[in-house]
């Protein structure tokens, strides 16, 4: 069948059976979004490229399919770069469709040109710069195939604007599949024999375990064996906060019981995580007299940051499923008994206020269908570590980036992924700063989003980081001005209150889910709080730094 | 120490980049470096040279596959592979033509260019032989000189070869998927 690249472009996204796509025009990407006009695919018109970007990642966070978005040539794709690296470091699948200029005006540096392929290289799966219409079908479906494939990530593919008007020939196909490796017998069992002999394992889960839908595997090995369980932030909700053998998350900033569970094994079975230095701290003290047991789909993180013991790289479901089957419990009372000595995530390492707003909401969110999405900063690691999260994919967060910004634009995308799910936004005064014009999006949409924006009129963190390391020296991280938050959202038609106490934010919020349309709360915040515990980079896990301010 | 890797690529433009990229982001330094194209014209072969101990070659090679242009990736060994690389040594001759003639057939190079003021002589060779030669060079007045990567096949019917690529790209003739 004859028709132009930009409909193939169309066709093919509803091959991978895309609902909704996020984006801007501009005149390279044009033919597209006539073409798109056509079809039945939802375009949400954002505020901003980056904000298209971070929207398809929520997306896909939410729902485990491929986000899409879609700039022009020039600045609209730049703008999407700190979106797709957030994506890459997450490993996230999202595929980026760009305009770019006729293939006769690439290298003259044309109106709105930019190398975007070159630009997006190091932050990218792979992309692709499609000179050859006849090429454009496949390349979409392959980009669609990378993006979700073995380690998900971000494709790009930039489309000059003549690709997309020339006429080409379409039939529609579907790519053979990619398969997984399955783990050898070997690698089983040698797994099964070094769980069955430590004293005192623990199961450390990551963000890999969320992005395999393997949740319920590794819930059920750790249940057979009775193995404590800890969870970096991207892993959270992969198992529920409330089962009594998660000891919490682990990290610099990580609950004392997980990381001193950490420090104290003699065997750690790291699934889908990849030794981030904000999990391990020093790096090499972290695998000392233990043995490490490395799941990850992606081989090359295996023996990157931190040796294994043993390293499987292979289909993660299938893995865990068998290390469950041929593995008995043994006797880890006394491992249990030390572990319970430790003080739990639920007891205060510090006397901080803040933490109290992020407790008051659990009851709220308690066994409900809610998402919630965090930007960057203090608040970000406050919900990480007193939020009880349940599920996989409740909660949204930049992990490896940490992008300011990414919440709200998240958020949009969650809501959009799922619908009957309502999304709860977690941001500080500053990130919400950076995107916050993605509001606009959210009430023209009318998406159901709370946007919770914890005001301390600064960035704490930068505040907390100024405290420790550079002995109280402040600068940049107070903001001069005030912004009253409940006024901006008046401005594009979203109502919203002022809060001061962690009971008005909790009822605050409780009403907002009432709500069928998108609610702000500002929450008034002393910049005086602190993200306690803390480890400083660098040092080991668990080296709690000793400061009250 | 130092390592040879063979690396079989997608022939694609972009692929050098994304290839040498991966080097520079990781902080992995190449020390040579040679691409060509292979007998099947949808390949390139690189050869890449660098100092590096077994855990980072390790790592190297796996950062190398993780790249979906990259479709083999092998560290050779080196005292089982035959090894070259090229010089060519533009010198200034004056007076002393016949003395750098005989000279240069000591390294079997081969003098690729003679005017009057100056001889242009090629070498191949392994690196220690091509510095020699550079050397011996050098104090007549080295004018120009340009070098080539190390190539390196292994010795023996052992070859690498792609038996089937992870992902169907597209190409000239079509695609290869399969209609529904």
């Amino acid at each position: 069948m004859q028709m132009t690249g930009a409909e193939v472009m169309v066709r093919c996204l509803a091959e991978e059976g895309v609902s909704t796509v996020f984006g801007y025009p501009g005149g390279a990407i044009l033919p597209f979004y006539d073409a798109l006009r056509e079809s039945e695919i939802q375009h949400i018109l954002v505020a901003h490229e980056q904000g298209a970007a971070h929207a398809a990642d929520g997306f896909a966070r939410a729902s485990g399919k491929v986000g899409v978005c879609i700039a022009t040539s020039g600045p609209g794709a730049t703008n999407l770069i700190t979106g797709l690296a957030t994506a890459f470091l997450d490993s996230i699948p999202v595929v980026a469709i760009t305009g770019q200029v006729p293939t006769v005006m690439i290298g003259r540096d044309a109106f709105q040109e930019v190398d975007i392929t070159g630009i997006a290289m190091p932050i990218t799966k792979h992309n692709f710069l499609v000179k050859d219409p006849a090429h454009l079908a496949q390349t979409l479906r392959l980009a669609f195939q990378m993006a979700k494939t073995g380690r998900p990530g971000p494709v790009l593919v930039d489309v000059p604007r003549d690709v997309q008007t020339a006429l080409v020939d379409y039939q529609e196909a579907v790519l053979p599949p990619v398969v997984e490796d399955e783990p050898t017998s070997e690698e089983i069992a040698a797994a099964i024999e070094a769980i069955s002999k430590a004293e005192r394992p623990v199961m450390l889960i990551g963000g890999g375990v969320i992005s395999a839908d393997a949740e319920y595997d590794a819930m059920h090995l750790c249940e057979k064996l009775h193995i404590p369980v800890v969870s970096t932030l991207m892993g959270l909700g992969a198992i529920s906060a409330y089962r009594s053998l998660f000891l919490g998350m682990t990290g610099l900033h990580g609950h004392e019981r997980a990381n001193n569970a950490v420090k104290e094994a003699d065997l750690i079975l790291a699934v889908g995580t990849r030794f981030n230095d904000r999990v391990t701290g020093e790096r090499k003290t972290y695998n000392e007299n233990k043995v490490i047991i490395h799941l990850d789909i992606d081989p090359a993180e295996l023996d990157k940051n931190i040796f294994s013991t043993l390293g499987i790289s292979a289909n993660m479901n299938k893995t865990l499923q068998l290390i469950e089957a041929g593995s008995e419990p043994h006797d880890l009372s006394g491992w249990w008994e030390r572990i319970e000595s430790w003080p739990s995530m639920d007891e205060d390492f510090g006397d901080e206020e803040a933490p109290e707003f992020f407790k008051a909401l659990n009851p709220v969110i308690k066994d409900k269908d809610y998402i919630i999405t965090t930007d960057v900063g203090q608040h970000q690691m406050w919900a990480a570590q007193h939020l009880r999260i349940q599920f996989a994919r409740q909660w949204i967060t930049s992990g490896g980036l940490g992008t300011m910004g990414f919440g709200l634009p998240a958020a949009m995308g969650a809501q959009l992924a799922r619908p009957k799910s309502r999304v709860i936004s977690l941001s500080g005064d500053g990130g919400f700063k950076m995107t916050g014009s993605e509001l606009f999006t959210i009430a023209s949409y009318k998406l159901p989003v709370t946007a919770i924006v914890f005001n301390n009129s600064g960035l704490g963190m930068i505040r907390q980081l100024q405290t420790v390391q550079f002995a109280k020296r402040f600068t940049a991280c107070e903001f001069p001005g005030y912004v009253d938050f409940v006024k901006y959202g008046e401005a594009f038609g979203v109502k919203g209150e002022h809060v001061t106490t962690p009971e008005e934010l909790a009822k605050a919020v409780e009403k907002a889910m009432e709500l069928d349309e998108p609610y702000i709360i500002e929450v008034t915040v002393n910049p005086k709080n602190m993200v306690l515990p803390m480890v400083m980079p660098g040092a080991g896990i668990g080296d709690y730094v000793k400061f009250k301010e | 120490m130092e390592q040879i890797l063979s690396i079989l690529v997608r022939n694609q433009p972009g692929v050098l980049m994304r290839v040498s990229g991966m080097f520079s982001r990781r902080g992995f330094n190449i020390d040579s470096l040679a691409v060509g194209i292979t007998q099947n014209p949808e390949f390139s072969r690189m050869t890449v040279t660098m100092k590096a101990d077994e855990l980072t070659i390790v790592q190297v090679c796996k950062q190398l596959e993780k790249l979906v242009e990259v479709e083999s990736v092998k560290v050779l060994p080196p005292k089982a592979s035959a090894k070259r690389s090229m010089v060519m040594v533009k010198v200034h001759a004056g007076e002393k033509r016949l003395e750098l003639l005989r000279l240069a057939d000591v390294f079997r190079a081969h003098a690729v260019d003679v005017t009057g003021e100056s001889l242009t002589f090629l070498a191949t060779g392994v690196d220690d032989k091509l510095n020699a030669f550079v050397e011996v060079m050098r104090p007549y007045g080295i004018l120009e000189m340009v070098q080539t990567g190390l190539v390196a096949l292994e010795r023996g019917d052992t070859h690498m070869s792609v038996e089937k690529s992870r992902y169907e790209w597209p190409n000239a003739s079509g695609t290869k998927s399969v209609g529904v």
